[in-house]
């Protein structure tokens, strides 16, 4: 096993989550419930897991992402500017007439972004596709992909999972982000879903359920992902819709969020307090 | 009664607004009426009363092809269901159910879609469907309407509960140019003449109705009388006030928040080149994909513009010569 640099991966997470306040406050309001909740696993993704090259970003042979839950364009956004794919003060034109950063990710677009997604549920079956594709190749690449637990309740994200499961794409890493919320609230009174462990498991995953805000966890989880096998992969990120910034998470209803001056300094002088904390 | 009240000035009341009060207005006046939704009732407002009437409103998740095969089966079962999601998703993301489970059954079923074409603006071109309409258009028996401000789309929500067949609203959740006067019946399947014309018409529907007025008037300060007629309801056409209007003007110009192949355009061009071609030109998305950005941003950038729909009605002028 791989030294887990602890610091390092959580300074990152902090660095994705001040982008993408960033970017938001830019604009004045965007998706940043779902974007906050999966800041750590980007980072441990991108800061560790993923092989990938800022300055060669359609490398066939890449470790790709599939963020299906497309809205939560700003935490890629993020990440990917923290790594150089793009410049960070970009991050800037989020929305922007004619820009390379639309609210929801776009392969076209923005460099680094691996897939087109927004209408939840297809990042799924895209997902399965170019895992199958890598296998059919011959490359080692992995494929990550990133779910919203209200985007399971569309049919094609277990169609997608039923096809994974049955061509053996151990190659396929399902991520799961349980926030327990979705756009109208709490998940449990849209449409529960009831247990993904057991839901993934009765699938043909292999599974495991971690504390998604923990980048030791996560590097960890993901670790065990790279040793192959017969079966697709699924971690169930128990996180928070919001996390890292506690007025947010505190929020409900924080599926799409204004920012507004007076929140953006005060939300980004609490992520460079936690950024101070950890690189003193 | 109707009474056009078009001055260019904004309505005061948001179409997301008329949905949320007119929504649950009809579920009460009639028991059959059920509301369905696909984790968007905090978009159009409807989120409160739901949560204080299960039995009639139904959240179904985000899982839209789900949501119109269970619409469909209420429907059998008597209920009057009005459906709603994003444009994109209340007609792509569930085709075949609406077509087969809908359509083909013969299940009544009315769909409202928000935010269609460029008033999608920040959610981008995953979420800016130029080509509902034709999809609409293409199920037998469907009734097909781009409202044009939120007095109207009151009286068409209400009109349709009870009409047969597949009914589809596409209407956009933010502000609209008043046309029409609060209370207005605006009876489904009839063109309204807002503007008379000798020189060409104007065929507008949805949020070009606005633009079509502002050209009509530009034209006038050029000596050219353009007539404006609102053709929100597209399916079923009013073909004989669309032929009508073009033996009368001679020039046509339609304007369309919507793909030119498959919409308002090919509709009356369809009609016209039976009874009466004459020359015809467009202002629609000239088959391209949407992207992101502000509605006025957009409208430039496909041409969705007063200014273009002047443009197109000098150049069919020119044709008519
Ligand atoms: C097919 C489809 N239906 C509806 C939407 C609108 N929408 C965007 S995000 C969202 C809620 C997503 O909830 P979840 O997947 O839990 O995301 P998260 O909580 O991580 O933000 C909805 C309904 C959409 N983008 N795509
Ligand atoms: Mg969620």
């Amino acid at each position: 096993m791989d030294e887990i640099n602890v610091k390092k991966l959580r300074s990152f997470a902090v660095r994705i989550r001040m982008g993408t306040l960033e970017a938001i406050h830019s604009l004045g309001s965007g998706h940043l419930g779902g974007s906050l909740s999966i800041a750590d696993v980007l980072a441990v993704l991108y800061g560790r897991e993923m092989k990938v090259d800022p300055k060669n970003p359609g490398w066939p042979e890449r470790d790709k992402l599939v963020c299906s839950k497309g809205h939560a364009g700003p935490a890629v956004y993020s990440t990917l500017a923290n790594l150089g794919f793009i410049p960070y003060e970009e991050l800037k034109t989020l929305n922007r007439p004619g820009t390379r950063l639309p609210s929801h990710c776009d392969r076209n677009k923005t460099p680094g972004v691996d897939m087109t997604t927004g209408s939840l549920g297809q990042g799924t079956s895209l997902a399965a596709g170019m895992a199958l594709g890598d296998r059919l190749r011959g490359y080692s690449s992995r494929t990550f992909l990133i779910v919203g637990d209200g985007e399971s309740n569309e049919g094609q994200v277990w169609e997608a999972f039923s096809f994974a499961a049955a061509k053996k794409l151990s190659n396929l890493v399902v991520l799961l982000d349980w926030n327990k919320r979705q756009l109208d609230g709490y998940t449990d009174d849209v449409l529960p879903m009831g247990d993904y462990v057991a839901k993934f498991n009765a699938f043909g995953f292999d599974t495991v359920k971690v504390d998604g805000n923990n980048v030791e966890e996560l590097a960890k989880a993901l670790e065990r992902t790279r040793q192959g096998g017969d079966k697709p992969y699924a971690i169930i990120l128990d996180t928070v819709k919001g996390a890292g910034i506690p007025e947010v998470a505190e929020t409900v209803m924080n599926h799409s969020y204004t920012v507004d001056d007076d929140r953006f300094r005060r939300y980004m002088a609490g992520l460079e307090a936690q950024l101070q904390e950890l690189e003193g | 009664m109707m009474k056009i009240e078009y001055t260019g000035a904004m309505d005061p009341r948001l179409c997301k607004a008329v949905l949320g009060e007119t929504i649950p207005k009809l579920a009460e006046a009639d028991p059959d009426v059920i509301y369905l939704d696909a984790d968007l009732m905090n978009c159009i407002g409807t989120a409160k009363w739901a949560a204080a009437h299960p039995d009639r409103a139904i959240n179904c998740g985000i899982a839209e092809a789900n949501m119109v095969g269970v619409a469909c089966g209420l429907a059998s079962a008597g209920f009057k269901p009005i459906v709603h999601t994003f444009g994109p998703f209340a007609s792509r993301r569930c085709y075949d159910q609406l077509f087969l489970s809908g359509g083909y059954a013969r299940n009544s079923i009315t769909v409202i879609g928000t935010d269609p074409g460029v008033t999608a603006t920040m959610n981008g071109g995953t979420h800016m469907p130029f080509e509902d309409v034709a999809l609409y258009r293409a199920i037998p028996g469907s009734t097909v309407i781009d409202a044009t401000d939120p007095n109207m789309l009151e009286s068409v929500l209400r009109q349709c509960v009870d009409r047969p067949g597949v009914k589809y609203i596409r209407v956009g959740r933010k502000q609209y140019a008043t046309v029409y006067a609060p209370g207005s019946e605006t009876p489904i399947g009839k063109a309204v003449t807002l503007r008379e014309g000798s020189d060409a018409v104007i065929f507008a529907a949805g949020i070009m109705v606005h633009e079509a007025m502002q050209a009509a008037q530009a034209l006038e300060a050029e000596g050219i009388s353009a007539a404006v007629v609102d053709l929100f309801t597209i399916k079923p056409l009013d073909a004989e006030a669309v032929v009508s209007w073009a033996q009368k003007t001679g020039a046509v110009v339609v304007a369309e928040n919507h793909n030119r192949n498959g919409g308002l355009y090919d509709a009356v061009t369809q009609v016209l080149s039976e009874e009466c071609p004459v020359p015809c030109r467009c202002v629609a998305v000239e088959d391209e994909f949407g992207e992101v950005g502000p509605q006025g941003y957009l409208q430039k950038r496909f041409g969705l513009t007063a200014e273009h729909i002047a443009q197109q009605t000098c150049a069919v002028l020119e044709r008519k010569k």
